[in-house]
C-alpha cells in the first residue's frame, strides 16, 4: 500500500509537468489551429536558460525571470515565423514548427552545451513524509505552483475581458472580428502564454531531473498526449490528461516494466484516438472533416 | 501520350545521369553518401505517394522503415534464414501489419492521423530499444552480408547498382500508380474525400493501399540500409528520423515524384557537407527547414519549374 501511494505521489509530480505542457499545446491549437511541436522545447528553453544564467553569476531569481522571458520572446518568434509562411495547410504547419524545434535544439547545443545540468532546488532540500511515503520538498513546490498556474489561467480565460476575448477567438473568427477583438495581438499572445507556461514547467522540472538541450523531445510528445487524452481543445482537460498519464507511467515503471514505462503515453494516445478521439471527457465519436 | 513520352524521357535522363555520376566519385565516402541517398530517395517516394497524393501525413515512417529492417536483420542473422527470403518474410509481414493498422489509423485525419503514425512509431522505438535479447538494445546488432541465390553483395558498386535499379523500380511504379484510374481517385481523396465518395469510390480501401505501398517501400529500403551498413540500432526508429523523412518529401516537394527525390539526395548530402560546422549543424539543419517552409511551401523543385518556364519564354 506504502509503495502504492509512492508511486502515486511520483506519478502525480512528474504528471503536473506533462499537465502544464499539455496545457501549451491546448492553448496554441485553440486559438490558431496549429499543433506546435516547438513545445517541449520551450520547456527545455526555460530549464536550461536558468541553469546557464545562474552559472553566469546572475542571482537566483533574476535568473529565474529572464529563462520565462526567453521562453516568451520564443513564443513570440514562432509566431512570427509562422505569420509571415505563405502557407497554412496542417502539413506546412506541422513541418515548420518541426523546424522551429530541430533550430531551437541546435541553439541550445551552440548557446549551452550537450551535457547533463540540474538547477538546485528552489526550497529546501530533503524530503518530508506524508502516510507513509515520502515526498521531496520540490516535488510539492511543483505541486503548488502548478495547481496555481492551472487556477490563475482558468480565471484569466474565464474572468478577464482579454482571456474572453481569446476564447471568442477560438469560437469563431470573423465574430470574434467583428466584435473588434484585435486578432493578431490576441495570437501572439497566445503562443507567449503558451510558452510561458512551458518554461515555467521546464523552471519546475529541472531541479527533480536532469536537463539537457535533447530533453524537449520526449516530454514535447507526452505533453502532447496529455493534450489529446483531455481533448485537444480544451485546457484543463490536459491537465486531467497530464495527471493520468503520469500516475499512469509511474505505477507501469513501478509494478510492470521501466523498459516500457515511456512506451505508456503513446499507447495512451493511440486507445484515446481510436475508441474516444475527442478525449476522455466525450462520447462523442469526433471525426473532423 | 506527350505526357507519356515526356515520362520516359525523365526516366532515361535519370539513368543516364545515375551511370554518369560514380564517374566524379573519389572515394568509398562518396558511394556511401550516394547509395545512402537512394535508399531514402526510395522511402521518401513512397511516403510521397501518402502525402501528396491521398494527403496524408505519417510521422511514423522511420518507425516503419526500422521495424521491417529489424524483422529481416532478425530473421537472416539469428534465425539463419537467406537474406533474401528473411526480406520477403519481412515485407510481407510489413503489409500485413500496416493493413491492420491502417483500418483504424485512416479513419483519423489532419493533426490526428499525424498523432496516430507519430505514436505508432515511437512506441516501435521504444520495443526495439527494450527487446534487448533480439535487437541487441540500445547499442544495435551487426549485421550479415545481403546475398541473393549465392550473389554476394560485398562492394560499394554493387550496392550502388542495387540501389539504382531499386529506385528506378519504385519511381515506375509510383508513376504507373498516379496514372492509372487509381491515381485519379487518390488526387480527388487528396482534394475532397466526400467528392470521391460520392462517385462511389471506396475512399477508405484507396487510403489503405496506398499506405501499404508506402509503408512496405519503406520497409524494403530499411531492410537494405541495414545490409549496405551491416549494422542496426533503434536510432533508425526514432521520431528525429522519421522528421527527417517527411522533411525531405516536403523540402523537395511534396506531391513530386522527383521533388522527393530531389528532397531526399540534398538533405542526405547536407549534413556531410556541414561536418566542418559540426556544433552548428542541428541549427542550420533547423533554419534551412522553416526558410524553405516560410518561402518555397511547394518545395526546392519549385525553383527548377521557374527556371524551365523563363527558358521556354526566352
Amino acid at each position: 500500500m506504502n509503495e502504492f501511494f509512492q508511486l502515486l505521489l511520483s506519478g502525480v509530480t512528474v504528471g503536473f509537468i506533462y499537465a502544464l505542457v499539455g496545457m501549451g499545446f491546448t492553448v496554441i491549437y485553440n486559438s490558431s489551429g496549429i499543433i506546435n511541436f516547438a513545445q517541449g522545447e520551450f520547456v527545455m528553453a526555460g530549464g536550461m536558460s536558468a541553469v546557464f544564467l545562474l552559472k553566469w553569476g546572475i542571482p537566483f531569481w533574476l535568473a529565474f525571470l529572464l529563462a520565462i522571458i526567453i521562453t516568451a520572446f520564443l513564443g513570440v518568434v514562432l509566431y512570427k515565423l509562422i505569420d509571415i509562411s505563405k502557407e497554412h495547410s496542417v502539413i506546412s504547419m506541422i513541418i515548420l514548427t518541426l523546424g522551429y524545434s530541430i533550430a531551437l535544439r541546435g541553439l541550445a547545443e551552440v548557446v549551452f552545451d550537450k551535457e547533463l545540468h540540474t538547477l538546485p532546488s528552489f526550497v529546501k532540500d530533503g524530503t518530508f513524509s506524508i502516510y507513509g511515503a515520502t515526498l521531496t520538498y520540490q516535488a510539492l513546490l511543483v505541486m503548488i505552483t502548478s495547481v496555481i498556474i492551472v487556477i490563475s489561467l482558468y480565471l484569466f480565460f474565464n474572468k478577464t475581458k482579454t482571456g474572453k476575448a481569446m476564447l471568442a477567438l477560438s469560437d469563431n473568427k470573423d465574430s470574434a472580428k467583428l466584435m473588434g477583438v484585435d486578432i493578431n495581438k490576441i495570437l501572439m499572445l497566445n503562443f507567449i502564454i503558451s510558452a510561458v507556461i512551458a518554461g515555467v514547467g521546464g523552471l519546475l522540472l529541472a531541479p527533480i531531473t536532469s536537463t539537457n538541450y535533447e530533453i524537449g523531445i520526449m516530454l514535447g510528445l507526452k505533453g502532447f498526449s496529455a493534450a489529446v487524452i483531455g481533448g485537444l481543445s480544451k485546457p484543463f482537460g490536459a491537465v486531467v490528461g497530464g495527471l493520468l498519464l503520469g500516475i499512469l507511467e509511474s505505477l507501469v515503471a513501478g509494478y510492470i516494466s521501466s523498459e516500457y514505462k515511456d512506451a505508456v503515453a503513446f499507447v495512451a494516445l493511440l486507445g484515446i484516438l481510436f475508441f474516444m478521439p475527442g478525449g476522455i471527457f466525450s462520447n462523442l465519436k469526433a471525426k473532423r472533416v | 501520350m506527350a505526357q507519356a513520352v515526356k515520362q520516359i524521357k525523365d526516366i532515361l535522363f535519370l539513368i543516364f545521369f545515375l551511370i554518369v555520376i560514380p564517374f566524379f566519385f573519389k572515394n568509398d565516402f562518396y558511394y556511401e553518401i550516394a547509395i545512402l541517398s537512394l535508399l531514402n530517395a526510395i522511402i521518401c517516394i513512397g511516403l510521397n505517394l501518402l502525402m501528396g497524393y491521398a494527403g496524408q501525413i505519417s510521422l511514423g515512417h522511420g518507425g516503419f522503415a526500422a521495424l521491417g529492417a529489424y524483422i529481416t536483420v532478425i530473421l537472416s542473422s539469428i534465425y539463419d534464414i537467406s537474406p533474401a527470403v528473411s526480406l520477403l518474410v519481412s515485407l510481407v509481414f510489413m503489409a500485413f501489419f500496416a493493413f491492420v493498422i491502417s483500418k483504424p489509423i485512416l479513419k483519423l485525419e489532419g493533426h490526428y492521423l499525424a498523432m496516430a503514425t507519430l505514436g505508432v512509431g515511437v512506441i516501435i522505438y521504444i520495443a526495439v530499444n527494450a527487446q534487448a535479447d533480439l535487437t541487441g538494445g540500445p547499442d544495435g546488432m551487426g549485421v550479415d552480408i545481403f546475398k541473393i541465390f549465392g550473389f554476394e553483395f560485398d562492394s560499394n558498386i554493387k550496392w550502388y547498382i542495387l540501389s539504382s535499379i531499386l529506385l528506378i523500380l519504385v519511381i515506375v511504379t509510383f508513376k504507373n500508380i498516379i496514372n492509372s484510374p487509381y491515381g485519379r481517385i487518390l488526387r480527388g481523396i487528396h482534394d475532397s474525400n466526400q467528392a470521391v465518395s460520392s462517385v462511389g469510390a471506396d475512399v477508405a480501401r484507396y487510403k489503405s493501399y496506398v499506405f501499404v505501398i508506402s509503408v512496405v517501400i519503406a520497409a524494403l529500403a530499411g531492410s537494405m540500409y541495414a545490409f549496405f551498413s551491416g549494422f542496426i540500432s533503434p536510432a533508425e526508429a526514432s521520431f528525429n528520423r522519421s522528421i527527417e523523412l517527411v522533411v525531405m518529401v516536403v523540402f523537395g516537394g511534396i506531391g513530386r515524384v522527383y521533388g522527393a527525390l530531389l528532397g531526399a539526395v540534398f538533405l542526405t548530402v547536407l549534413p556531410q557537407l556541414l561536418t566542418s560546422f559540426e556544433d552548428y549543424q542541428t541549427l542550420i539543419y533547423g533554419v534551412i527547414i522553416i526558410f524553405v517552409m516560410i518561402f518555397m511551401p511547394k518545395g526546392i523543385i519549385s525553383l527548377f519549374d521557374k527556371l524551365g518556364k523563363t527558358n521556354a519564354h526566352s
